[in-house]
């Protein structure tokens, strides 16, 4: 970054500056150079920012009123439902809102495959925005698990199951995890901590997601480098905020739509149910968000393999920026990338239907085909293409889109 | 809390035998050093020795806090379920819980028993004889948990006349045995006596 050093005005500013640099952090984040031709797929950041600390918010408040206990929680939750003020708007909110989370951060990653953002200098943005999606799935399943309805109850024992795959221990780090020989009070005593504890965690990943990004800088829709700052790039403040608040405000609006129109239609009828160990539900399915996997992982037809693939085909996404051998960043440069990649979002979708159906015949078989192509995109498509694909030249700045643009210009940037 | 005491020793040993070793291989190395080099070693093992020694007090101090995870003493103490099982006629099964779980007791026809006995052992995924599942023919006990994510299966559903399980369909025979599906294992069968022709005791 060749930002110009920042100097308070007041001499109280430079007092404080010079031993806690707060105001040149706050002025670095509002004049942080962006390229100018992000467009609204570059808005799911803020978004997902703003998603996080509204969960962390609604939770707070939740949580003044929820008791994680066998016996209690059920009914504590139709309390808020029926009793607390505004509890009822409070807790679709934070039920829709981890929806809308998911939804937001499918739409970053498949932002950040479109556009090469994994690539060299930002492996680690990537790694670190992974690691933010694997505890966000946690600490939504441990969300889930609280409200002690059948389907929170089964759920918990299924998913906690899939650790009994584990050779020689696994049943151990089953009752470890259950505190119990099943799901119990214990389970969702520990479930309610963690689920506190996550999102603070998350908090801190976030942090440093943007530390990452702010070193080399946004990429842009072109994918090419940039210099900063630019006659191609324009501050943060006002340029790009405005862009992300109106973003924002479309998604409040959608949000909104789910939690005052349709606030149950994401989860399942089953979960309004006390749960009961004795009874598991006909159909039981995880949250929309987590049925590619699900699927994935009832495409194996043997118990440990499934565990070990499902693991794996959230594992090797963070290998992606060595798995693609492509020097392009942008699939705007790379015509046959652009349609695997189109590929890879039909199948991961083929993936989430085919983990709502029962696992018997065409399901079943559309599920694994869909599941190889899933490795195969990673494992094949990606480095062959890096070699194979014929890409077009780029362009030598955002400002000279058309290639060999006048040498004056170039000079100038 | 004895097999957490067993962990720990286990790691003590292991740590003591480590610097025994450790320092049978520095006091060799000396032995062929001039007097500086002799120092630099002697420091690296001091390192070695204290980082190793910072990580088993670590391991020692994080122990209780992994422990108390694991089931507690009131958890364990609900370990015997006593069921009464007069009035279950002939071809019903009731559903009791033990520590938490169902378990499944059936009293089994004529027809459910010869099937469960005459079953090939070779076409079993996990081969077992139906009387080696069973203390009287009669009588069916086992964990009514499927052995592949812990659901609960159905009576008599799927398509060896004994039980399904809903989740990612697992079919199990007369004899609780698993026949289709991904389930790795039969349905377990837990420790139980019969005290008397009418009552179990379950754990």
């Amino acid at each position: 970054m060749n930002e110009e050093k920042y100097v308070p005005k007041s001499k109280l500013g430079q007092w404080f500056d010079s031993r806690l640099p707060l105001l040149s952090l706050a002025h670095h984040l509002r004049d942080y150079p962006t390229p100018k031709n992000l467009n609204y797929w570059w808005t799911f950041g803020a978004i997902l920012t703003f998603c996080l600390v509204a969960q962390i918010i609604t939770g707070i408040v939740l949580a003044m009123h929820y008791v994680a206990h066998a016996d209690l929680a059920f009914e504590s939750v139709e309390h808020i439902m029926r009793d607390v003020n505004y509890g009822w708007l409070i807790r679709y909110f934070h039920a829709n809102g981890s929806s809308m989370f998911f939804l937001a951060v499918y739409v970053h990653i498949f932002r950040g495959l479109y556009y090469g953002s994994y690539k060299s200098p930002r492996e680690i943005i990537w790694i670190i925005g992974m690691l933010i999606y694997i505890l966000m799935m946690a600490t939504a399943f441990m969300g889930y698990v609280l409200p002690w309805g059948q389907m929170s109850f089964w759920a918990a024992t299924v998913i906690t199951s899939l650790f009994s795959a584990i050779p020689i221990v696994g049943d151990s780090i089953v009752g470890w995890l259950w505190g119990g020989y099943a799901v119990g009070s214990p389970t969702l005593t520990r479930f309610y901590s963690l689920h506190y504890l996550l999102p603070f965690l998350i908090f801190a990943l976030v942090v440093l997601h943007i530390w990452a990004l702010h070193i080399p800088g946004n990429t842009n829709p072109v994918g090419i480098d940039i210099k900063q700052p630019s006659k191609d790039t324009v501050p943060f403040s006002p340029y790009v905020a405005v862009k992300d608040l109106y973003a924002l405000i479309i998604f409040l609006i959608i949000t909104a739509g789910f939690v005052f129109f349709a606030p149950n239609i994401l989860s399942h009828p089953d979960n309004y149910i006390k749960a009961n160990q004795m009874v598991t539900p006909t159909h039981i399915v995880p949250e929309w968000y987590l049925l590619p996997f699900y699927a994935i992982l009832r495409a194996v037809p043997d118990k440990l393999g499934g565990v070990v693939v499902m693991f794996a085909s959230l594992f090797i996404l963070m290998f992606l920026p060595w798995l693609d051998t492509s020097k392009v960043r942008s699939a705007v440069f790379r015509p046959l990338y652009k349609i695997f990649f189109w590929v890879l979002v039909i199948d991961v979708i083929v993936l989430g239907y085919m983990g709502a159906k029962p696992p018997e015949g065409l399901y079943l078989l559309i599920g694994r085909v869909a599941t190889i192509y899933y490795f195969a995109h990673f494992i094949l498509v990606m480095p062959i293409l890096g070699f194979k694909e014929k890409t077009p030249p780029l362009p030598i700045s955002i400002s000279n889109p058309v290639l060999g643009g006048d040498k004056k210009t170039v000079n100038d940037r | 809390m004895g097999s957490s005491y067993a962990v720990l020793a286990t790691i003590v040993a292991l740590f003591i035998l480590f610097l025994f070793l450790s320092w049978i291989f520095v006091s060799i190395r000396f032995v062929d050093k001039e007097q500086k080099e002799e120092t630099t070693e002697r420091r690296y093992f001091l390192f070695t020795a204290s980082y190793a020694l910072g990580a088993v007090a670590v391991g020692a101090a994080a122990w209780p806090l992994i422990d108390q995870m694991n089931p507690d003493a009131s958890v364990k103490a609900l370990a015997t379920t006593e069921v009464d099982i007069s009035n279950i006629s002939l071809g019903k099964t009731i559903t009791v819980l033990w520590r938490g779980k169902p378990i499944f007791i059936r009293r089994r026809t004529q027809n459910e028993i010869s099937e469960a006995q005459n079953v090939d052992l070779n076409e079993l995924k996990d081969p077992q004889k139906d009387e080696d599942r069973v203390k009287k023919s009669e009588w069916l006990v086992m964990t009514g948990v499927c052995t592949h994510l812990g659901c609960v299966p159905l009576g008599d559903k799927g398509d060896f006349g004994g039980w399904f399980c809903p989740c990612h369909g697992s079919h199990y025979d007369t004899s609780g045995r698993i026949r289709k599906g991904p389930a790795p294992t039969n349905l377990e069968i837990p420790k139980y006596e019969f005290i008397n022709s009418n009552t179990i005791i379950i754990g």
